[in-house]
C-alpha cells in the first residue's frame, strides 16, 4: 500500500463517520462538545449552518448519522445524535440576532421556488442573504410541505415547524400560499432569473386489486395524513389495516390510534429485516401496541353489500440465504383480516403534470426529470430541481443538502459563472494538546449505554392528536449522552519522521488498531495487523517509511475510540490529536 | 503519566484463549513510566505471552525489587500474586516463595541497578541454585529513577545525556549468568516482540532459572546519540544468533522447518523450543563456545541476542535439595510442624 494522502480532506472526513454519513455534513462531534459545554445556542447555530432546521431534524430526521456512528462498532448502540440535536434546539436562547439577514440593497435577480418545503426553504435561506429576491409558490394554505402534511403533530409540533420556517421567511421571502403552479410555461414567462422546483414527491402509490374502486374506505397514506394535518379528517374506523411497512406506514398507524383506531395492524409482505421503516419508528409504533403482521401479501379488498369488510392476503414463505437475501418465495395459504379502513403506504413518487413537455426540460422513461446529480440543473438552463422532486423520495436532510447545492448553482447561473465552478472542500487541523497529557476535548472513554428517550404515558398521549410523544432528554441524560461521543473529529495525526518505533502507542491502544510492520497489499495487510481489519468500509492509514527500520505505521480506523493514549504514550510527539474541521462551501462562499 | 485509565472498549474481534480470557484480561494498571519507556513494551510482551500460554492469572506470582523496572509488575496480570521487595532482594523473596509454593509460575522483573549493583549477590545465588523462575532484567544502562547516572551495565565509552563517557567495565548479565551456571540464558530487545514473546514463553516453561536480559531503552535519559542502549544503537547493532519458536506441550507442530538449520530443544514439561539458526557457527548448548562468541562480538559493539545458552537437564533448587514434590502449602499443618516431641526426637538424633 502507498502512504495515505491525508492532505485530501476526504480521508479525515471519512473518519468522522457521522459527519461523512450526513448528507449535509453536519459537524456532529463539535456540536456535541458545545452541548457538553452548555453552549446550546452555539450548538444550534453550528447545526443550522449545515442542516438549516435543527429543531425539526432533532425530532424527525432519518438520522443516517446514527447507523454510521463508530460507537455502534465498539458498544452496540450509537450516540443519540439526533436527540442531542433536539437538546441544542430545546435549550437555545433567542438566536434571532445571529440569523442571516437579507441586505437592503437587492442584487436585482429574482428566483422562483415551487413548493414551500424544506428544499425550497433552504434555497431561500442560502440566497436571500446574497440579495436575491425569492418567491415561493405553495399550493396549500400553509408552508412546510411534507414536513407539515406528512409528519404527524405528535412527532413534530406545529410551533417548532413555524419557528424555524419563519427564521427564513422573515428575511423578506415572498411566500405565496394557495398558489399552485399549473403551468411551468406561464411561470417561466414571468421572467425569473432561475426557477427551483422543490415540489416534492406528492403522489402516493396505488394498489390496484379487486375491490379497490368499490369503497371509499381505502386511503392513500400521504393524502390521508395531509387531510388529518389540515383537520379535514378527524376519525377512522376501529379496525385499521396499514399496507406497507415504511416510515409513512408508521405515521399512519400511530395517527389511526389517535383518531379512534383500536385494532391497528401493519401488514408486511416480507419478514422483519426487510422493512423500510427505521428501527426507532418501528419501536415507537410497537410501543403503542400496533401489531406488525409479517409475510402477508395483499390479494383482494373484500366488499360486502357495498361496504369494505376486510382484506384477503396470501400467506408467504421465503427462502433466505446466508447473506440475508431472499432467494425464493411461495404462497402457502390465504388469510382474511377484517377491517373498517385500509391505508395504503407503499411508497410515493413525483409527478409533474404541470410541466409542459416542450420546454426543453427532459423527462426519462419513468417520467422523472433528468437532473444533474452535482448541479441539480435540469436539461433546461436556469431550471433546477431539488428534494424529492429531483431524485424521488428521500428525506428532509437530503432535501436540505439538495437545496444548498442548487443554491450554489443558481448563484453561479445568475452571476454568469459555469455551474461546475464550485469551490472545493478544504480542511483545518488544529492540535488539541493543552499540556503533557491534557487535551482540549474529553478523551476519557465513558462506557455508559445509550440513554433512553422518555415518552408521554400511553394513557395520556392519545387524548389529543398533537401531544408530542417524546419529552426530550433530561439534564442527567444529556450529561451522560454527550460523553458517549468519542470525538472522532479529533484525528490521530502521525508524523513518521519523528517515530522511534518504541511500540508505546501499539502497547497502549485499547482497541488494537495500530501496527508497525512491513508494507504489503491492502488485502494481505488487513489480515496481519494487531487485530484483523475486517471492515473494508473503514480505511487503513499507512505512514511513510519509519526512520529506524523502514517499516510503516498502520492504523485501522475502524474502531479507534480517539482516546488519545497513543499520543499520550508517544515520547517524541509522532502522534498528535488534532481537531479536524471540514469547510463545506455554500452559495455565500462563491461571491 | 496519563490521567485517564485505558478505555474499557475492546476490539470486537478480540480473540479469547481456552480459559475464555482475552489478552486484555492479562493487563494490569496504567503505567506511570515515561512515555516510550522500553519497560512498557516488555509489559505488553508479557501480557501477550501469558495470554498465548493460557496461564491462569492466579497461578502466577510476580516479584520485583526497586526501580523503574520494578514498577512493571503493577502493569500486568492484576489478578496474580505479587510482591515488591526491598532493593535488590527480590531473589531471596522469590526463593522463599518458591520453596513454599513450588507449583506457581514465578516471574521476577528486575533492572540493571536492582540486579547488577545492589542486588548482584542475590542475583548470583539465585542463578547458582537454579531457582525455577523467569528472571527478566529490564536493562537500560542508567539509573532512570535517580535521573540518569550510569548503571553497572553501561558500556565503556557510552555517553551520558550530558556527553560524558562511561569509564567502568560493564557487568554483562548474560556472560555472568553463563559463568555462574545459569541453565537458560537469553537476550532480547524491547523493540522486537517477535523475538521477545517466544523467549518469555520458553523461559516460563523452562524448569530452572531462566534469565532474560532485555535491552530496554530509557527514553528519557539514555536514548541519545552516543548511547549504546538507545533504540537506534540497538537496532543498528542487533546481532541475532537464532530465532526461537516456542511450541507448548501437546500442541501439534504445524510450521514447516528447514531441518538443516533447526535445533529442537525439549523442555521439562514436554513443550519444545525450536531454534532456527541465524548464525551457523553458534551453539547454544556449548557453554564455553557460547561465552566466547558473545564476548568476541560484543567487543565489536554488537548486541548479541537470542537464546544464548540452555541446559534443560540442570536440576532446579527443589531437585537438588530433594524436597517433597507437593507444594508445602498443600501439606497438613501437622505434617509441616509435627510438634515438640518430634523436634526433641530430631534433636536427639544429632547428639
Amino acid at each position: 500500500m502507498k502512504p495515505t494522502d491525508t492532505s485530501n480532506p476526504d480521508y479525515y472526513h471519512k473518519v468522522v463517520d457521522c459527519q461523512w454519513a450526513c448528507p449535509a455534513h453536519t459537524n456532529v462531534p463539535e456540536y456535541i462538545r458545545l452541548i457538553a459545554n452548555g453552549q446550546f445556542s452555539d450548538a444550534y447555530m453550528l447545526n443550522r449552518k449545515s442542516n438549516v432546521f435543527p429543531a425539526i431534524l432533532g425530532r424527525v430526521c432519518d438520522r443516517p448519522c446514527e447507523p454510521a456512528c463508530r460507537r455502534r462498532r465498539v458498544d452496540e448502540k450509537p450516540v443519540a445524535i439526533c436527540r442531542l440535536k433536539r437538546v441544542a434546539a430545546d435549550h437555545r436562547d433567542d438566536i434571532t440576532d445571529r440569523l442571516p439577514v437579507a441586505p437592503e440593497q437587492k442584487n436585482g435577480k429574482k428566483i422562483a421556488c415551487i413548493g414551500a418545503g424544506c428544499a425550497s426553504l433552504t434555497v431561500a435561506n442560502d440566497l436571500a442573504p446574497l440579495g436575491y429576491e425569492v418567491v415561493i409558490y405553495e399550493a396549500l394554505d400553509k408552508s412546510g410541505g411534507l414536513m407539515r402534511t406528512n409528519i404527524p403533530a405528535f412527532r413534530l409540533p406545529a410551533e417548532v415547524l413555524d419557528e424555524e420556517i419563519n427564521y427564513i421567511l422573515d428575511m423578506g421571502i415572498d411566500l405565496r400560499l394557495n398558489s399552485p403552479v399549473n403551468s411551468m410555461q406561464e411561470l417561466l414567462d414571468e421572467g425569473y432569473d432561475a426557477v427551483f422546483v422543490g415540489s416534492g414527491a406528492p403522489k402516493g402509490k396505488e394498489l390496484n386489486l379487486p375491490g379497490r374502486e368499490d369503497t371509499d374506505r381505502i386511503h392513500i397514506g400521504i393524502e390521508w395524513l395531509e387531510s388529518v394535518a389540515f383537520e379535514h379528517i378527524d376519525s377512522i374506523g376501529e379496525k385499521v389495516l396499514i399496507i406497507g411497512v415504511g416510515n409513512t406506514a408508521m405515521d399512519c398507524c400511530r395517527t389511526s390510534l389517535r383518531l379512534g383506531g383500536k385494532d391497528v395492524k401493519v401488514m408486511a409482505r416480507k419478514p422483519r429485516g426487510f422493512f423500510k421503516a427505521s428501527d426507532w419508528e418501528l419501536e415507537d409504533a410497537e410501543e403503542e401496541h400496533v401489531e406488525i403482521v409479517i409475510n402477508h401479501s395483499p390479494k383482494e379488498f373484500v366488499i360486502e353489500d357495498g361496504k369494505l369488510v376486510g382484506m384477503l392476503f396470501d400467506e408467504m414463505e421465503y427462502d433466505i440465504n446466508d447473506q440475508g437475501r431472499i432467494t425464493d418465495s411461495r404462497v402457502i395459504g390465504e388469510k382474511f383480516f377484517p377491517c373498517d379502513d385500509v391505508i395504503l403506504a407503499i411508497g410515493q413518487e413525483n409527478a409533474f403534470p404541470w410541466i409542459e413537455r416542450d420546454l426543453g426540460i427532459e423527462f426519462d422513461q419513468w417520467d422523472v426529470p433528468v437532473v444533474d446529480a452535482a448541479t441539480f440543473q435540469s436539461t433546461r438552463e436556469g431550471v433546477f430541481f431539488g428534494g424529492d422532486s429531483a431524485f424521488g423520495p428521500k428525506n428532509i436532510i437530503w432535501a436540505v443538502e439538495h437545496g444548498h447545492q442548487a443554491s450554489i448553482s443558481i448563484h453561479n447561473h445568475c452571476q454568469g459563472q459555469a455551474l461546475t465552478e464550485r469551490l472545493p472542500r478544504s480542511m483545518n487541523l488544529n492540535s488539541t494538546k493543552m499540556g503533557i497529557h491534557e487535551w482540549s476535548y474529553s478523551n476519557d472513554y465513558n462506557p455508559a449505554g445509550r440513554r433512553q428517550m422518555q415518552h408521554v404515558d400511553l394513557s395520556e398521549r392519545f387524548k389529543k392528536i398533537n401531544i408530542e410523544v417524546e419529552l426530550g432528554f433530561s439534564l442527567e441524560q444529556v450529561v451522560t449522552e454527550v460523553e458517549r461521543c468519542m470525538n472522532c473529529d479529533v484525528q490521530t495525526v502521525f508524523f513518521d519522521k519523528l517515530c522511534i518505533e518504541c511500540d508505546a502507542c501499539i502497547d497502549i491502544c485499547p482497541v488494537d488498531c495500530l501496527t508497525i510492520t512491513h508494507s504489503g497489499s491492502e488485502e494481505e495487510l488487513r489480515q496481519r495487523l494487531s487485530a484483523p481489519a475486517e471492515n473494508p468500509e473503514q480505511d487503513l492509514f499507512v505512514s511513510g517509511d519509519l526512520p529506524q527500520t523502514g517499516r510503516v505505521m498502520i492504523k485501522d480506523e475502524d474502531v479507534c475510540v480517539h482516546c488519545g493514549l497513543c499520543a499520550e504514550r508517544c515520547p517524541t510527539g509522532a502522534w498528535d490529536m488534532q481537531q479536524f474541521k471540514i469547510n463545506i462551501p455554500y452559495a455565500k462562499d462563491h461571491q | 503519566m496519563s490521567y485517564i485509565t485505558k478505555p474499557v472498549a475492546r476490539h470486537p474481534g478480540q480473540r479469547k484463549n481456552s480459559l475464555g480470557l482475552t489478552a486484555r484480561d492479562y493487563e494490569g494498571g496504567m503505567s506511570t513510566l515515561c512515555a516510550g519507556c522500553g519497560h512498557d513494551s516488555i509489559t505488553a510482551a508479557l501480557v501477550q505471552a501469558f495470554f498465548e500460554l493460557e496461564v491462569q492469572p492466579h497461578r502466577v506470582a510476580k516479584l520485583s525489587g526497586i526501580g523503574c523496572s520494578s514498577k512493571t509488575p503493577a502493569y500486568f496480570l492484576s489478578a496474580s500474586h505479587g510482591l515488591n521487595s526491598v532493593h535488590g532482594r527480590m531473589p531471596s523473596i522469590a526463593t522463599g516463595a518458591n520453596a513454599a509454593c513450588s507449583d506457581l509460575t514465578y516471574v521476577g522483573v528486575s533492572g540493571d541497578g536492582d540486579s547488577l549493583s545492589i542486588g548482584l549477590g542475590q542475583f548470583a545465588h539465585a542463578l547458582r541454585r537454579n531457582l525455577n523462575m523467569l528472571y527478566i532484567i529490564e536493562n537500560n544502562g542508567v539509573y532512570g529513577l535517580t535521573k540518569g547516572q550510569f548503571s553497572a551495565s553501561a558500556d565503556v565509552g557510552s555517553k551520558s545525556k550530558r556527553g560524558i563517557p562511561n569509564q567502568f567495565e560493564p557487568i554483562d548479565p548474560v556472560l555472568t549468568a553463563i559463568a555462574l551456571g545459569g541453565s537458560f540464558v537469553a537476550r532480547s530487545f524491547s523493540g522486537d516482540k517477535h523475538q521477545l514473546v517466544p523467549l518469555i514463553k520458553a523461559g516460563m516453561a523452562h524448569k530452572g532459572f531462566a534469565l532474560l536480559d532485555v535491552i530496554s531503552p530509557c527514553v528519557t535519559f539514555n536514548d541519545h546519540d552516543g548511547s549504546t542502549k538507545s533504540y537506534k544503537y540497538t537496532r543498528d547493532n542487533f546481532a541475532e544468533v537464532n530465532k526461537a519458536d516456542f511450541v507448548p506441550h501437546a500442541q501439534e507442530i504445524t510450521v514447516k522447518y528447514d531441518q538443516g538449520s533447526l535445533q529442537p530443544v525439549t523442555l521439562h514439561d514436554g513443550s519444545r523450543v525450536f531454534l532456527r539458526k541465524v548464525t551457523e557457527e553458534y551453539d547454544p548448548t556449548d557453554r564455553s563456545s557460547a561465552s566466547a562468541y558473545i564476548q568476541r562480538h560484543q567487543q565489536k559493539g554488537e548486541v548479541v541476542t537470542g537464546l544464548l545458552y540452555m541446559n534443560s537437564d540442570a536440576p532446579d533448587m527443589h531437585a537438588t535439595n530433594n524436597t517433597v514434590s507437593q507444594a508445602l502449602r498443600d501439606h497438613e499443618y501437622s505434617d509441616l510442624c509435627p510438634g515438640p516431641d518430634a523436634l526433641k526426637a530430631l534433636q536427639q538424633g544429632y547428639r
